[in-house]
């Protein structure tokens, strides 16, 4: 019995190696999926190896230095307190980049668990769950981390556990939808009549061929937490000076925009390009992962 | 039909229990004496202890929230720690502003977006449909509040046709509401063009060609008719973005709603206003998300069938 069901779990561990080339070669013949995918390699090699690409300090202050035009040395100026604004934008998409990936595992960690479980066995627990994340959802857009962070206090940390709250219900959500719709699958009917355990059916079988959604998903929410903790950073909500975060950067500039516009158009061009880069990217996975669509690219 | 509205009335009241007992708990939350929190860091002692005795904080947690149910339901959110006015009025001055705001913001939204959309999927692949798929892609990457600040830079200060911030006139509301509204524009204008390009490739529509119908009747006759569906389901749900993005925007824009309320109310630590606008933005949102289902019933009778058989 058990090698039969070793076989059976092996033919059916879907996401194998050839499924994500198929998935590759789907995704590498989408032109935007690719410029998507460059525009966040350029990011991250830029964020990582920011001490190379510039000497600037982007902290310190200079203020010498201050609120100068874009020129040869400062290519995109500096701000109030001196400091190059290209060089803070490169750290600063260090913070970015760490608050999307974040967030995002924290609301992987509490929802695909209890997703999970709630689709699978459904019940009270079910039942109980639906209504926790009803209330959860009852509060529009960004408005539940601003409540994280009315609790929690400013600061990056807090934003990334805000935000990553505030992403818990969409995953439980969407982890729940997918169990529901794979568990009434013929392989997992055929699995449980062998015999094998829950843990096993959902870990081997049932979580593997929910990954497609939950993939896709992770890549529009990376893009929807840096534009939250950007707008929370710009209400003097996020990050707080002398961080180099671009929302708040942008909030600072705001003072000096009339007569310097660089100290807001370059934090945002920056924030606009990063979001841009995941949702184009979770929009050719979304086609690569899709079968229906694959059929036909 | 009446059956499934009252069942979706019903299912509203557990969520709006649960929403105030997450309001409630904001203050219980914070690190520090709840009496002291409520009433403000500036407040005397006797006020501090006032407060202590009104809301029972001294008592269990489920007759604290009696007591503060009980004021709710009269209309009474407490006092703002900063102005001691009723939070309720602060609220009732603000949140006419927010309402013309999201309205403003939709109105912009559905008449660009689908107009594009309807456009886009009559002309595929034309210049024009080609550009409206690339703005309806930078549409919902660009931040809202860099979106404004970008807006007054161009429409205040370089070309001086719009003021900048406030609500004297109709002219205040412009930037703002095209600002908040950018991104919903951009989303509608997609589901329109693809929800469009489904019905056109159906049958009844060849068939309606066939019968020698004009194109225009066709498409805003036969086909609009049928598309609309899928895009009423997306603007119901984009008024939560929508409010969420009126904080941000009401902040670029000096604009006095809700939104800029909460964020003051929480840099300035009144949290009692906070907890007011909190609750009235959730409320709100919940009320929206209740008028769309009933909306949508009626649009789509399949709607009211399957949810009877599946209950």
């Amino acid at each position: 019995m058990n090698i039969k069901a070793d076989q059976i779990s092996q033919l059916q561990t879907p996401k194998s190696d050839s499924e994500i080339r198929q998935v590759w070669r789907h995704l590498r013949r989408n032109r935007m999926a690719m410029i998507g995918l460059l525009i966040l390699a350029l990011f991250v090699i830029v964020s990582i190896f920011a001490p190379v690409f510039s000497q600037h300090d982007p902290i310190k202050l200079n203020l010498i230095n201050a609120l100068q035009a874009p020129s040869s040395d400062h290519i995109m100026g500096t701000d109030w307190q001196g400091r190059d604004v290209l060089t803070r934008i490169l750290y600063g998409g260090r913070i970015s980049l760490a608050i999307g990936f974040i967030t995002v595992v924290i609301g992987l960690t509490v929802g695909i668990p209890v997703g999970t479980i709630s689709g699978y066995y459904g019940g009270k627990f079910d039942l109980f769950v639906q209504r926790i994340i009803d209330i959860l959802i009852a509060f529009p857009g960004i408005l539940l981390a601003i409540v994280v962070v009315t609790v929690l206090g400013v600061g990056v940390e807090q934003v990334m556990i805000a935000v990553g709250i505030s992403t818990i219900p969409i995953y439980t959500r969407l982890v729940r939808g997918s169990v529901l719709s794979v568990k009434e699958e013929g392989y997992i009917t055929a699995a449980k009549s062998l015999g094998i355990g829950d843990p096993r059916i959902i870990i081997r079988h049932i979580l593997p061929n929910c990954l497609g959604p939950i993939i896709v998903m992770s890549t529009f929410r990376i893009a929807t937490s840096i534009l939250w903790a950007a707008g929370l950073g710009f209400l003097g909500l996020g990050a707080q000076p002398p961080d180099p975060e671009w929302g708040a950067m942008l909030s600072n500039g705001r003072v000096y925009m009339r007569t310097l516009p660089h100290l807001v158009i370059f934090p945002g061009l920056a924030i606009f390009f990063m979001v841009l880069g995941f949702n184009l990217l979770g929009d050719g996975l979304r086609d690569a992962l899709d079968p229906r669509s694959r059929k036909y690219g | 039909m009446y059956g499934y509205i009252v069942r979706r009335l019903l299912l509203a009241i557990p969520v709006l229990i649960g929403v105030s007992i997450l309001v409630f708990s904001i203050v219980r939350f914070i690190p520090g004496d709840p009496a002291r929190i409520v009433a403000g860091v500036h407040a005397s002692q006797e006020y501090v202890e006032r407060v202590r005795a009104e809301l029972l904080l001294d008592e269990p947690l489920y007759l604290q929230y009696y007591v503060y149910i009980s004021n709710l339901l009269q209309g009474d959110m407490g006092r703002s720690s900063f102005t001691r006015r009723p939070v309720t009025a602060e609220l009732f001055d603000r949140f006419p502003n927010t309402l013309i705001l999201t309205v403003a913001a939709m109105g912009i939204a559905t008449v660009f977006g689908m107009g594009a959309g309807i456009i886009s999927a009559t002309k595929r692949y034309s210049l024009f449909d080609n550009f409206t798929m690339l703005f309806a892609l930078a549409g919902i990457a660009i931040p809202v509040f860099w979106l404004g600040l970008m807006f007054q830079l161009l429409f205040s200060v370089q070309l001086g046709w719009l003021p900048s911030s406030g609500m004297e006139s109709w002219r205040n509301l412009v930037m703002p509401a095209m600002t908040l509204g950018l991104a919903t524009t951009a989303l509608i204008a997609r589901i329109t063009r693809s929800s469009m390009l489904d019905v056109l490739g159906q049958d009844y529509i060849n068939t309606a060609r066939a019968k020698g119908l004009v194109e225009r009747v066709v498409v805003y006759k036969h086909a609009l008719k049928n598309a609309l569906i899928p895009v009423v389901t997306v603007m119901g749900l984009q008024f939560g973005t929508l409010l969420g993005g009126a904080v941000l925007t009401e902040t670029v824009f000096s604009w006095p709603g809700i939104g800029r309320l909460l964020v003051d109310s929480i840099l300035t630590r009144d949290y009692p206003v906070v907890q007011g606008a909190v609750l009235i933005l959730a409320l709100f949102f919940v009320l929206i998300n209740l008028f769309v289902d009933v909306i949508y019933a009626l649009l789509d009778p399949r709607i009211t069938y399957s949810t009877q058989e599946g209950s």
